[in-house]
């Protein structure tokens, strides 16, 4: 009844990862600095050797990804409500189920390396750096949101982070390209270029590889593999599922994308791999989305009810680290309910901000067509209409 | 490249002899092909950041030669030899630019660009209206446009009306060498996305070149049309090649005492309406000449433009639109030459404007 997509997220997770020895006392006192946990194995692609199954992780690290991933869930959440009361119009892509993968690479990189992704695009922009707020008005398209409401869900842009892509795989070329500028100005950081399963068959991916591995590019090519590409399930959609081994030639991983440590493991390793000049890698994250595939899609005509809830209920990321760090006493109950409460009054006062905020009036629309121009005249609606461009 | 032009220059001064000296004595003439080879090679030395890559950009000096010299002079890492995947170096290219660089992306001709034109259009042009001014796309798109000689239906398409359609893109059509070097290299210092059709045709054309042509910081504004020749009955207006159609046609014409006003658009987009319209209003008669399609070409555009705006008023006929035939270029050698617009059917069509037999 699963599919294949969920049976490997589970069946790559031979038992669930083991924790260290428990302490039997929760008080403050017990709470440790750091623990060690054991992750699932990860497949290895023309690689003689992968990322550690073994990760330490510090508590402060440990709760600072929990919160992070607490902010894309609840972030998410209220989209999905927004978009529900038409506050938010157009596509609107979740990321639900999906947390561990932005959070955990995330933390295996620096801000100086560079991240361009498709249009799941919400929780890559927050661990970029945007605020939630300015995610939220530019889903409801106010002048607050991160493009002043004129990009919409699929095109937000921060800091080293060039989007939020519409078009299926346009962005893996793009990504090589960012990691050819890094090689050329002689830098040491990286670019990861996101792509889904669905996008995995694209041509132009193909391309992309060919020329990443011939010119040595810094490249970190990953897979976000959910299970389905709209809704088609992955054994439908590609001859191969074995999206990590689909660079031929570029080495690749696996990992678990459901568990946090083991990303940020995998991410270490292949970030690793590119800085030392060695060309690009590939990384599959098996993950899994719980909403459907966009805010009109309610994802259950394709898979069953009775998966993900099975997912929720067994593989959920941020219950998943929650159950390890009380497991170990790196963090108490009542402190990461805590920390839930924090993420919840913030994510509601930016979605009370972003219903408030106004749009930008309507004259800035003939706005941001070219850099460094001086004022020129648009044409609008009709023969007697022109806006100025400044 | 130092030692060609010193050749140009002693040739071109005793031809220039025979002639009504239009310029200083020490003028001199270039090919088109030479003219662009100068724009990429004084940019890419005064900007580190410049480099160019395409299919046989590199090692072939370029499929028409029009990059010679540049791999030898500059190395792998600013002229790259490319696999022959449009969508995945174009795409590569825009990504570089998105990062800070300035690439020059050839398409050996545009109509392989057709496998790239997502990259051009979704991800350089529209960008950073998308970005809110967050995130620009300084690339240069160049290479051969329209109709070669005898090359036939898939490689003889112009692309002018398609790229010239798309807000955020800006989009150059050079006629002459001077056009050439001095649009393209303001099309490299230009930080948005600009595509720059040249013609295969005109690579090998050499043209005269004034001392201010001849100099490393001569640019030619983008978005500026320029008056080849004044005139005072008839507008004839076009682009690229077409321009020196234009021109001959209005010898022929002259010696009937017709004198036409030729503009050389050299820029698609944006169009230089203001010398359009102040030219329409001075001739009152207007022809548009292009090589490329009729239906929603550059001509149907002009027409358009010249329509709405108070240059209408002035027309004493319809505008008139001289272009390629409605039709897949053939490869016959006769029928090639019936599909694309001669003197004649320039010389026809303004005589139909003037109502002259």
């Amino acid at each position: 009844m699963l599919s294949c997509a969920a049976r490997l997220v589970r069946a790559q997770i031979q038992s669930k990862p083991t924790a260290c020895w428990v302490v039997a006392a929760r008080g403050y006192a017990d709470i440790v600095d750091e623990a060690t946990f054991t992750t699932s194995e990860y497949a290895l692609h023309k690689l003689d050797e992968g990322p550690s199954q073994t990760v330490t992780v510090t508590r402060d690290d440990a709760l600072k990804y929990y919160r992070q991933m607490q902010t894309i869930r609840r972030m998410e959440t209220a989209a999905g409500n927004l978009y529900k009361s038409k506050v938010i119009r157009g596509f609107c892509h979740l990321y639900s189920g999906q947390e561990a993968c932005a959070v955990g690479m995330e933390a295996a990189l620096t801000p100086n390396d560079h991240v361009i992704t498709a249009y799941r695009a919400h929780g890559w922009t927050y661990t970029r750096g945007v605020p939630p707020v300015n995610i939220l008005a530019e889903l409801t398209g106010r002048k607050s949101g991160v493009a002043k409401g004129k990009g919409g869900s699929m095109h937000m842009y921060g800091h080293n982070f060039y989007g939020g892509n519409g078009i299926v795989g346009a962005q893996v070329p793009l990504g090589a390209g960012i990691a050819l500028a890094l090689k050329y100005k002689g830098s040491n950081d990286v670019c990861v270029a996101l792509y889904g399963d669905g996008a995995a068959n694209q041509g132009q991916v193909f391309e992309t590889y060919n020329i990443a591995k011939l010119w040595d590019l810094p490249c970190i090519f990953v897979c976000e593999n959910n299970g389905y590409g709209m809704g088609t399930a992955v054994e439908r959609a590609s001859a191969s599922t074995e999206y990590y081994t689909r660079g031929d030639y570029v080495p690749g991983l696996r990992a678990d994308g459901m568990d946090v440590l083991a990303v940020r493991e995998a991410t270490r390793f292949a970030a690793e791999w590119c800085r030392s000049g060695k060309g690009p890698m590939l990384l599959e994250v098996a993950t899994y989305r719980y909403h459907g595939h966009s805010m009109s899609d309610p994802g259950t005509t394709y898979r069953p009810r009775e998966e993900i809830q099975e997912m929720r209920k067994t593989r959920d990321p941020i219950t998943g680290l929650r159950e390890r760090l009380i497991s170990v006493n790196l963090a108490t109950a009542e402190e990461m309910k805590q920390i839930d409460l924090d993420v919840r009054a913030e994510i509601d006062k930016a979605v009370e901000q972003a219903k408030a905020d106004p749009e930008l009036p309507v004259e800035e629309m003939y706005n941001d067509i070219f850099v460094d121009e001086p004022p020129f005249k648009v044409r609008g609606t009709n023969p007697f209409m022109y806006g100025m461009s400044k | 490249m130092a030692a060609l032009q010193t050749l140009a220059r002693r040739c071109s001064t005793s031809i220039l002899k025979r002639h009504f000296s239009v310029s200083s004595p020490v003028a001199a003439q270039m090919t088109v092909r030479d003219a662009l080879n100068t724009a990429m090679n004084e940019e890419m030395k005064r900007d580190e950041s410049v480099f160019l890559l395409g299919e046989e950009v590199a090692e072939y000096d370029g499929a028409y030669k029009v990059s010679r010299g540049l791999w030898r002079k500059y190395g792998d890492k600013r002229v790259m030899d490319t696999p022959i995947t449009e969508m995945g170096f174009a795409g590569i290219a825009v990504g570089s630019a998105m990062a800070g660089l300035k690439p020059i992306c050839e398409f050996m001709t545009f109509n392989f660009s057709m496998q790239a034109i997502d990259q051009v259009i979704n991800s350089a042009a529209k960008t950073y209206y998308m970005s809110a001014g967050k995130q620009t796309v300084p690339i240069v798109f160049r290479g051969p446009n329209g109709a070669a000689a005898g090359v036939a239906a898939q490689h003889s398409q112009c692309f002018a009306a398609w790229y010239g359609h798309c807000p955020g893109l800006k989009v150059v059509s050079p006629y002459s060498s001077e056009d050439a070097k001095g649009l393209l290299k303001s099309a490299i210092r230009d930080p948005n996305p600009v595509v720059c059709m040249e013609n295969e045709l005109m690579y090998g054309t050499a043209f005269e070149m004034s001392d201010e042509a001849m100099s490393e910081e001569f640019l030619v504004p983008i978005g500026k049309a320029k008056i080849e020749r004044e005139g005072t009955h008839c507008t004839l207006v076009s682009h690229s090649k077409s321009v020196g159609l234009c021109l001959e046609a209005a010898q022929i014409l002259e010696k009937e005492n017709i004198f036409c006003e030729v503009i050389n658009l050299r820029t698609i987009r944006p169009m230089d309406e203001e010398t359009l319209i102040n030219s329409v209003k001075k001739t009152n008669h207007l022809v548009t000449v292009e090589g490329g399609w009729p239906q929603f070409g550059v001509g149907a555009e002009i027409v358009a433009k010249v329509m709405e705006s108070d240059a209408f008023d002035y027309l004493d006929a319809p505008v008139y639109r001289v272009t390629g035939a409605d039709i897949p270029m053939p490869y016959a050698a006769t029928l090639e030459r019936a599909t694309l617009p001669g003197t004649q059917d320039v010389v026809l069509t303004v005589k139909k404007s003037l109502h002259i037999q």
